[in-house]
């Protein structure tokens, strides 16, 4: 019992925590446009490099555009691409990998060569190569995590529905007389959906984090835009005047982060009870 | 066990042509004509037509990519726009910066968390492992180059302890050299921790729940014993794994920590490259790390069968 | 080594013996005391959760983290409390006075450590002043007394390179090297193969009365327990509920519960051979040879293995024939065939006259309706998202005449035939206990009542009183509704309560057929006298245990 009740109590903690920091950033980026107190592109030459007082809380950046809005913007920019990002990488990976899987034979084979070789290169120069290519934009960012990150979705998709399909209920559903897709419909993706869950959480961290190094190398979110990646961009020559300029937007990002990574040990927890520890 | 070394390296042959033809026919998909692309708007037509001739350009697109694969063989990838200068000799050098910084930082990483990890699944459930759990977490979620400025920020600027820009090789002057590479690695290790110990502790914590380690334990072995002798070499296979990845894509992300503490490595060459347009250097430098990556992760995979002796069957 | 046996005094007593989760938390075992004589041998009975393992692993002070044993608890290994002994105080009677051997010879060896490492460990540990020669000397002696083949090439090869009985073996050598006064052995053999098990556990007897060392047995199997043990103490739920000369407590069981053990022991089941009948062939099976392609490889594949090899066989209905053999003599595979599972290399089998189709197509679904499978493992053949209704039910969905009402009563219906009430509808796989499941299992494989049911070891993973239970359910079922059934099993106690006829199989061929009664009384082929010797469970005399106290 005295061993049960910490472990508990972690669990609880990473969901809590990790939920409500979440939430409190999904509703800033929902409802930004009512919280923002200014417009995150208007120019106020009055307010260059202000430190943080009451007209502006979190100070105003060098063309004194108000650094709050600008994170509360910035907010949305990051939930939309992560967003949209995630949804591709899953939806295509889970396609892939689940034909894969479930067809085997040269199917399989080819996909796997061609997945690996993905795989082949390290995530984040995969994206920077097509920003590279393509010039950076939203869409092309989006594209480019989309492409980055959907390999891993392959690979976990193929190996579970490799692993359900060896279980003993898919071979009685087929001696029933069940079709293959009603098999594969109602028994095997059905069971597959826990670690691509858990996959799925611990992308959106992923993509967030890369889109955001994306746009602080100046090959993500183009400017003015705000983003949290290209504040810490422009910032950054004003690193001692202003350092207010950089310690908050990363504090937004690692706060995402932390909420995210303690959401996705609690569904890891909740999920895979043998991963429990 | 020959049979296992000789059947991995082959399979990194398809990956490695594959990688090779993806970049080839990606540069392809930039608008306009790939040799005054390449030279960029002022290109004259003379140069234009002569590095046509230079990169083979005629004929169907498979010809242009074995002609194109032969030139890289050969070492040839050609010739930096902005600089002029040949682009392998300028990639080795700014690789050999680079490298020093990874791989020190990968090595001290592994050096505290490997350690760490195990030490939190050994004391399982203690505020030791909540405490080491916790911090991991936390320096999961501290994206590098936030990092970086903030270690910058405090080091460099307010304290003063370090030069906060440019660079001096360990090879020209190894005390100056250790003061610019200190923050840097210092904020690689920070950054990598967190998924080793994770994955240290989490792979410990399987084995040691798996009988062969209660029977060590009713051998009369002392705990540490069970712990070094049984638990530790069959815990350290998956962490291993993890360790090559993360080598191989610090390279491929190293631009990120060389911009931040402006290094002139690899990875800067790179970003500077695209921001210029020099098309031969991009192509270049991103066929150099993806291979390396393959490469890292291919003598990773080959020394595996030292940990897990099933393997090598 | 040095205080050596007094025959009166007991090596190892244990009063008061209680195993907590926690300090106060439920009890796993409860206020149970034994002790054990120099060189004799004590079996603790139980099924799964009656806390035996528990109690043994205490001895060793080997408890997973939350458990403790309680305050008040004693056990004394000859003059020495172990119950709060300082942790180096064990150390020193861990391997050298006490030594154990696992269930689970697949994972009870360190995979990344040569054998001839492990074993040496232990007597580098107890044996300080042995040299690394005379260490290797010992152990090469060991691996040839447990008769491994090339010991030499043993000492520098790792676990994975041998067989679940091999490893056993070396685990053995590995623990009586050091010539311990106590071995507890967990379930040597359950993981074993029928063969196997006896050889091991008559090595281990060997082993154990040359070097005077005592016994702590843990089983769930009475019947093996009967053979070789000289007093047994029987365990539910935490207690021990009966202890004593085990031919006493088996042939005259005074607790209730020791009763229903010693009824759950296979018996013949009375009643008429079905087959005895003029029977009409449901199932027949022609020259049928099933080969598994080998794995690829970088060049080529690897050989192709013949997994069954020219079978013919004959299933009447309404006839429940039995599929006999060790592991790996392809009676699974064929099993699994005969539902259209796997497709044969060649020959032929026909479902009342017509040919098997393998899984695809819309024919070989109307041909399923009739035929059914219920797998081994009650955990893996659930789906774990389905309600228990909606598993049922599955079956009938494909059934065009049934509308949702017709296919509602008849799941309730088949729920009550195979002894589930109606609460178990609305609930999920992970709820139910094993036999539960296995019921559950059933009712989905009987619910369009079909002709033909391949039963694929339905009850190797369940307690002996609940097989004891699933094996009575399916013959009752099969009295009510006449589908024949191919039952395959290695286990020959299971076999001879069920079966009308039985098909021994060895290496993927049938070497014998005939009615039950036949092959348990009159084996001819020589394969089949050996699975019967192997069985013990089929001892109802206690002879064994006379033998055993004879030994003494």
């Amino acid at each position: 019992m005295t061993r049960l009740l910490p472990r508990l109590a972690r669990g609880r903690a990473n969901l809590v925590i990790g939920g409500s920091l979440v939430l409190l950033l999904a509703l800033l980026a929902i409802f930004g446009p009512m919280l923002a107190p200014y417009d995150p592109l208007k120019l106020n030459l009055r307010a260059v490099l202000k430190a943080p007082s009451a007209s502006h809380l979190f100070g105003a950046d060098e063309f004194g555009r108000d650094v709050l809005s600008r994170l509360i913007y910035g907010a949305r920019t990051t939930g939309w691409i992560a967003l949209a990002t995630v949804a591709i990488a899953v939806t295509l990976g889970l396609l892939f990998g689940i034909v894969a899987g479930f067809l085997r034979g040269w199917t399989d084979r080819i996909l796997m060569i061609l997945n690996d070789s993905l795989l082949a290169f390290p995530g984040l120069l995969l994206a920077l190569f097509i920003m590279a290519i393509s010039g950076a934009s939203r869409e092309a960012l989006i594209l480019a995590l989309s492409v980055a990150y959907m390999p891993a979705v392959v690979r976990v998709a193929r190996a579970s529905v490799l692993s359900v399909r060896e279980r003993e209920y898919i071979e009685a559903s087929r001696v029933m007389g069940n079709s293959e897709l009603v098999t594969m419909v109602r028994h095997v993706l059905p069971n597959c959906m826990a670690p691509i869950t858990v996959l799925a959480t611990t992308m959106f961290g992923w993509v967030i984090l890369s889109e955001s190094a994306l746009s602080f190398l100046g090959l993500g979110v183009p400017p003015p835009a705000p983003s949290w990646g290209n504040m810490l961009a422009s910032g950054r020559p004003f690193i001692t005047q202003a350092p207010y300029l950089l310690i908050l937007p990363g504090l937004c990002i690692s706060l995402t982060l932390l909420g995210i990574n303690m959401l996705g040990d609690a569904l890891r927890d909740w999920l895979d009870p043998k991963m429990q520890a | 066990m020959g049979r296992f070394l000789l059947g991995r390296l082959l399979q990194a042959v398809p990956t490695l042509i594959i990688v090779s033809a993806a970049i080839f026919f990606a540069m392809r998909l930039i608008p306009g004509d790939p040799a005054s692309v390449m030279l960029g708007d002022l290109a004259t037509p003379e140069q234009v037509e002569a590095l046509r001739r230079e990169m083979g350009l005629s004929g169907s697109l498979p010809s242009q990519y074995l002609t194109w694969l032969g030139h890289i063989f050969s070492g040839d990838f050609g010739k930096s726009i902005s600089s002029g200068e040949h682009v392998l000799p300028l990639m080795l050098d700014r690789f050999a910066v680079s490298a020093t910084i990874v791989v020190t930082a990968v090595v001290f990483a592994a050096l505290i968390a490997v350690p760490a990890g195990m030490f939190a699944a050994w004391k399982q459930g203690s505020f030791a492992d909540y405490g080491t759990v916790a911090l991991s977490t936390l320096l999961l979620s501290i994206p590098s180059f936030w990092l970086g400025l903030m270690i910058l920020l405090v080091f460099g600027m307010w304290l003063e302890w370090f030069p906060v820009i440019g660079y001096v090789s360990l090879g020209e002057n190894f005390r100056q050299g250790v003061l610019f590479i200190f923050m840097p690695v210092l904020t690689l290790i920070m950054v990598e921790l967190g998924p080793i110990v994770r994955m240290a502790r989490a792979s410990t914590i399987e084995v040691s729940r798996l009988e062969y380690i209660t029977h060590a334990r009713a051998k009369g072995l002392s705990e540490s014993e069970v712990m070094w002798r049984h638990a530790f070499r069959n815990a350290f296979a998956p962490t291993w794994t993890l360790i090559g990845l993360i080598l191989g894509g610090l390279l491929g992300g190293i631009a990120i920590t060389e911009t931040v503490f402006t290094i002139p490595g690899l990875g800067r060459l790179l970003v500077e490259a695209i921001y210029a347009r020099d098309y031969p250097v991009v192509q270049g430098c991103i066929l150099f790390i993806s291979v390396i990556y393959v490469i890292v992760n291919l003598i990773v995979d080959m020394l595996y069968p030292l940990f897990d002796p099933k393997i090598a069957q | 080594m040095t205080m050596k046996s007094d025959p009166s005094q007991p090596v190892i007593a244990a009063e008061h013996l209680t195993v907590t989760v926690g300090p106060g938390g439920n009890k796993l075992v409860d206020d149970a005391s034994f002790s054990i004589r120099p060189g004799s041998m004590l079996a603790l009975v139980g099924e799964s959760g009656s806390g035996k393992t528990m109690a043994a692993r205490a001895v060793l002070g080997l408890l997973p983290t939350p458990l403790i044993a309680a305050p008040g608890s004693s056990i004394r290994f000859r003059h020495t409390e172990l119950v709060g002994i300082a942790p180096p105080a064990l150390r020193k009677i861990r391997g050298a006075h006490i030594g154990m051997v696992f269930q689970e010879p697949m994972v009870s060896l360190n995979p990344s450590m040569t054998i001839g490492r492990q074993m040496a460990e232990g007597l580098k540990l107890h044996h300080r002043r042995l040299s690394r020669g005379e260490i290797r000397e010992r152990c090469l002696t060991m691996l040839k007394r447990v008769s491994i083949p090339n010991p030499v090439h043993c000492l520098d090869a790792y676990p994975h390179e041998f067989s679940g009985g091999m490893r056993q073996r070396i685990m053995l050598a590995s623990v009586m090297l050091l010539k311990p006064d106590l071995l507890i052995a967990d379930e040597p053999t359950t993981a074993l193969d029928t063969l196997v098990q006896r050889d091991v556990l008559d090595l281990m007897v060997e082993l154990t009365q040359e070097n005077g060392t005592a016994v702590l047995l843990i089983s769930h199997d009475l019947g093996m327990v009967s053979h070789y043990a000289r007093d047994v103490a029987v365990m539910l739920k935490g207690r021990i509920v009966e202890q004593g000369r085990s031919y006493e407590v088996l042939s005259s069981p005074q607790h209730d519960y020791t009763q229903r053990l010693v009824d759950a022991l296979p018996r013949r089941s009375a009643g008429g051979l079905r087959s005895a009948r003029t029977i009409k062939p449901l199932v027949e099976l022609c020259d049928v040879v099933i080969d598994y392609a080998g794995r690829p490889r970088l060049f080529g594949r690897t050989e192709a293995k013949r997994a069954v090899d020219g079978v013919d066989l004959t299933i009447g209905e309404g006839e429940t024939l039995a599929l006999v053999g060790g592991s790996g003599s392809g009676k699974t595979t064929l099993g699994r065939a005969t539902v259209g599972l796997i497709t044969p290399t060649s020959g032929s089998i026909a479902f009342r006259g017509g040919q098997i189709m393998t899984w695809r197509g819309r024919a070989a679904r109307l041909q399923r309706e009739e035929m059914q499978i219920i797998f081994q493992d009650p955990y893996s053949s659930l789906d774990p998202r389905q309600r228990i209704g909606d598993i049922v039910g599955e079956p009938l969905r494909l059934d065009t005449t049934m509308d949702g009402k017709a296919r509602d009563a008849r799941v309730r219906e088949v729920l009550d035939e195979v002894g589930l009430s109606q609460d178990f509808l609305r609930r999920l796989p992970h709820q139910l206990s094993g036999g539960q499941r296995q019921r559950v299992a059933i009712a989905r494989a009987i619910a369009r009542r079909p002709a033909f049911v391949v039963a694929d070891e339905p009850v190797s993973a369940l307690d002996m009183t609940v097989q004891k239970q699933i094996l009575k359910l399916i013959r009752d079922l099969q009295d009510r509704y006449g589908f024949a059934c191919l039952f395959v099993s290695h286990d020959l106690g299971a076999v001879e309560q069920v079966a009308d006829r039985v098909a021994v199989m060895q290496n993927g061929k049938i070497v014998e057929v005939g009615s039950r009664d036949d092959i348990f009384d009159r084996p001819q082929h020589d394969y089949t006298k050996r699975l019967l010797n192997a069985a013990m469970l089929l001892d109802r005399t206690f002879e064994g245990a006379a033998v055993a106290t004879a030994q003494l």
